[in-house]
């Protein structure tokens, strides 16, 4: 088997076995990233010499007995981590230029586990977007392809997509990412791979480029669910340098993937089915909950009553956030800075950040500035607070009837870089399925299940109790079991 | 509700992003937009909800308070080394005060 095929859990044995050495693993993602990465565009920073020390120095902590968890496998870091010594540009140009100082807490904990990283890969700026359409560094393209249109090249979803789109080239193992309202789960839909969104707590944001604070979790993407279990027990943990961070244990995620479903209740909520839902995602849930009525878990219909206010709460409550967290890209302190000879300091911001943020960062930089100024807060951002705090209540009232809820990941496959540019609302519409669960704080696994008629991948969504992404782990392996999902994307390694 | 042209710009001052005046319909547009779609918000019955404050789900605290103890200092290279402009250890801006 080439290396670039094997999984995460697959590299491990390998390497366990002393049939690979993370030198050679390395070498070889290096080598495919290099060949496709000119046409993919999933990395923007590729750290292949850093990459190969750290490589050789796992190889020889592997020699001396001192193997971490995830001893040498290479992976590849989402433009949102901090690394120490690496530039880091959430995929905006205002932040271009700027080399953190520090590493955020989650990237040492894989360093810490023995993780090699490939370098920095691309995203949507600021982690806004559901197409990866929106970065300074460029579009990424899906590795996928549609069968009767193969040259339409079509979008990996956001904002995660270059983590995405890099493991499912396989030009990494696996791959950190973020999700605010669906950009891990999205994304992983897309590109045919899985992910998930842990827990609002689960992992620290110390080190993360913040987008809305209450929303954002970092989360792993990679091409088994098994793998996602595996990095997220590195990644999760307490962190004392986040005051949001959860202090409870973190589970062995991997031993929950083997779990029977047998006995559990699986929760199917009626106001997912959405007027003018496309046949084949209705076609593949009910598939998904066959699946798992097969093996022995219980399906039962839900109400969770407040979804349809999901998305319109989420689009005054994440540009809030936002608005406050990107109130420091000022020009004075790192990043950009755009002046004429004539600017006093308030010139000095006002054409800093028209110039370092994209389109789509000030348009929710302002629909935010506007939901909390004076007149309008009660209107808008209570109001919406209230409603999200429905919503999470809904899940509560749910929880006493199911063990875990399962509805599609995304409502359409994979679309293509040209289509749904022209109006936000309609790019809002990618997360109806996934912002419910950071609207309540609640883990959210995608796992692929299916190809839609062009043979694009479709996934499932498994939705837990708070910290019961073991749960999720089970459900998701277990779909994953019988869907089998063997497809292939036309560009990889 | 919409937005008018005067309130457009008065929201870029509010955001501090230089907005150019043939700018100003293509976002009174777009905001108007999004507006519209976020108002049905309006008609759902929030009467004596508690608004949810930060991100913790169900049961769990929003926040933590640390001690109030130093934990770092003396690294001004390292907060200054991204600096767009600086003079000694300080960061630079253009004069504020004639």
């Amino acid at each position: 088997m080439r290396p670039t095929d094997l999984t995460l859990k697959g590299a491990l044995d390998a390497l366990n076995a002393g049939e690979t050495t993370s030198v050679a693993l390395t070498e070889a993602f290096l080598e495919a990233i290099a060949r496709l990465n000119p046409r993919l565009n999933a990395f923007v920073t590729v750290t292949a010499e850093k990459a190969l020390e750290a490589a050789k120095a796992s190889d020889a902590r592997r020699a001396a007995g001192q193997a971490g968890p995830l001893e040498g496998a290479p992976i590849a870091i989402k433009d949102l981590f901090c690394t120490a010594g690496v530039q880091t540009t959430a995929g905006s140009r205002i932040l271009g230029g700027f080399v953190p100082p520090y590493e955020s807490t989650v990237t040492a904990n894989l360093l810490r586990d023995g993780a090699v990283f490939l370098g920095k890969v691309n995203m949507d700026e600021f982690a806004m977007g559901s197409s990866n359409t929106t970065s300074a560094s460029g579009p990424v393209e899906n590795p996928w392809s549609r069968a009767n249109n193969p040259d339409t090249r079509l979008v990996p979803g956001g904002s995660s997509g270059g983590s995405a789109a890099a493991v499912a080239a396989r030009l990494a193992l696996g791959a950190t990412a973020t999700d605010t309202g669906g950009s891990i789960r999205q994304p992983a839909a897309f590109c045919g791979i899985a992910g998930i969104k842990p827990t609002y707590g689960r992992c620290s944001r110390f080190g993360i480029v913040a987008f809305a604070s209450s929303l954002d979790q970092a989360g792993p993407v990679a091409r088994t669910v098994e793998d996602c279990a595996i990095l997220l027990k590195s990644m999760a943990g307490f962190d004392p340098k986040d005051a949001t961070s959860a202090d409870v244990p973190v589970p062995d995620f991997a031993a929950a993937c083997g779990r029977s479903v047998k006995g559990l209740r699986i929760g199917v909520p009626k106001e997912y089915r959405l007027d003018g839902l496309a046949p084949e995602i209705g076609a593949l849930w009910e598939q998904g909950l066959q699946w798992l009525r097969d093996q022995g878990a219980e399906t039962v219909e839900i109400s969770l009553p407040h979804t349809k206010y999901a998305l319109p709460t989420y689009y005054i409550v994440a540009p809030a956030e936002a608005s406050s967290n990107l109130a420091r890209y000022d020009g004075v302190r790192f990043g950009l800075r755009k002046t004429e000879a004539s600017s006093d300091l308030r010139d000095l911001y006002e054409r800093t950040r028209a110039a370092g943020f994209g389109q789509e960062v000030r348009r929710r930089i302002m629909i935010g500035t506007y939901v909390l100024s004076a007149g309008y807060y009660d209107a808008y951002y209570l109001k919406a607070q209230k409603v999200r705090a429905l919503i999470r209540r809904d899940f509560e009232q749910a929880w006493g009837k199911v063990d875990a809820i399962v509805t599609p990941a995304t409502p359409t496959a994979a679309f293509g870089m040209d289509e749904r540019q022209d109006d936000p609302v309609t790019m809002y519409l990618n997360d109806v399925f996934t912002v419910t669960a950071n609207l309540a704080g609640l883990p959210g696994l995608a796992v692929p299940a299916g190809l839609d008629p062009q043979g694009l991948p479709l996934g499932l969504q498994v939705i837990g109790k708070p910290f019961d992404e073991e749960t999720c782990f089970s459900v998701g392996a277990a779909l994953e079991r019988a869907a089998n999902f063997t497809a292939l994307p036309g560009i990889r390694a | 509700m919409s937005l008018d042209a005067a309130t457009v710009r008065r929201i870029a001052s509010l955001a501090r992003i230089r907005l150019e005046e043939e700018e100003v319909g293509r976002m009174q547009a777009e905001l108007n937009g999004i507006l519209g779609w976020i108002e049905q918000l309006q008609e759902v019955d929030t009467e004596g909800v508690e608004p949810m404050a930060g991100g913790a789900p169900a049961g769990q605290p929003a926040m933590r308070m640390r001690e109030d103890e130093v934990t770092d200092g003396s690294i001004a290279d390292a907060v200054l080394a991204n600096a767009p402009d600086r003079a000694n250890d300080y960061f630079a801006v253009p004069k504020v005060v004639e």
